[in-house]
């Protein structure tokens, strides 16, 4: 299926690029109207994503992290990458309050966020070569009319 | 990102407001821990009302501050009005540690054994 439309966006791994990345994720997918809680499940998702990549993917590096949204008629897919090191045992990583890093205070909950706020989650990842997640969902807007046709 | 302090008696309530993310965890984390090791403290309230946005690193940073409460022999309650926040507290167990309320006078009162 060919996307509707599509951005890319590369930023570098700092904390305050957290915020940005999910305000930029939930303006581009503004455009499918979504309800204002479906636009907040997209803010939440894309946060936990990005966060991951920044904490456990570059560590105490800075790298790049790279932002991919496509829209289709009624649902996004939203892929966040890293070129970090990579997760050994994706399903330990993605088990519910399981953390690497307990030291920080981090909640072991990222994963399990991402999946209760969208459709579907998926992870492929390789140890030195990073991670990709990809965040799936469909907008109950397909329900309701177009506010405008697409030109 | 901003939090307030206020005392009711030995009830410590740290009002948020803003984003609250890993970006802003160590900020939020630093100064309310400098406010719980104060001798007039004994119970907080966490006050998520004026968060506009909240993910998982808050979860890391109110269980801590949790922990640390309890160490030093007070007790813990939110309030949350945001279904959002909420649902994140829910699956992530922190209602099983800390009871969530709406208004400020409920958690008051709860804490206080009323």
């Amino acid at each position: 299926m060919q996307p509707v439309n599509e951005m890319k966006l590369e930023f570098l791994s700092k904390s305050s690029n957290e915020a940005f990345a999910r305000v930029v994720a939930a303006a581009f997918v503004s455009q499918l109207d979504p309800t204002i809680e479906e636009l907040a499940d997209v803010r939440t998702a894309v946060s936990e994503a990005v966060t991951n990549a920044i904490i456990h993917g570059y560590e105490d590096e800075t790298g790049t992290i790279r932002m991919v949204c496509r829209l289709y008629e009624r649902s996004v897919e939203i892929e966040i990458s890293d070129e970090g090191k990579g997760i050994e045992d994706i399903e330990l990583a993605m088990q519910p309050l399981y953390t690497s890093k307990p030291e920080m205070e981090r909640s072991g909950m990222g994963f399990t966020v991402m999946e209760s706020f969208m459709d579907r989650v998926k992870v492929r990842s390789k140890p030195g070569e990073g991670t990709t997640v990809t965040l799936y969902k469909t907008f109950s807007s397909a329900e309701r009319p177009r506010k405008k046709q697409e030109k | 990102m901003d939090i307030k302090f206020t005392n009711r008696g030995s009830t410590l309530i740290a009002a948020f407001s803003g984003e609250l993310d890993h970006h802003f965890a160590e900020y939020v984390r630093n100064k309310i821990e400098r406010e719980v090791i104060k001798a007039t403290t004994r119970d907080v309230i966490f006050d998520l009302t004026g968060l506009s946005f909240m993910d998982s690193s808050g979860i890391g940073v109110l269980v801590g501050r949790y922990a640390n409460i309890r160490k030093l022999g007070g007790k813990a309650a939110i309030i949350c009005s945001n279904g959002r926040i909420r649902k994140i507290l829910e699956i992530s167990g922190v209602l099983k540690l800390m009871p969530v309320y709406s208004e400020l006078n409920d958690a008051l009162r709860a804490l206080s054994g009323a």
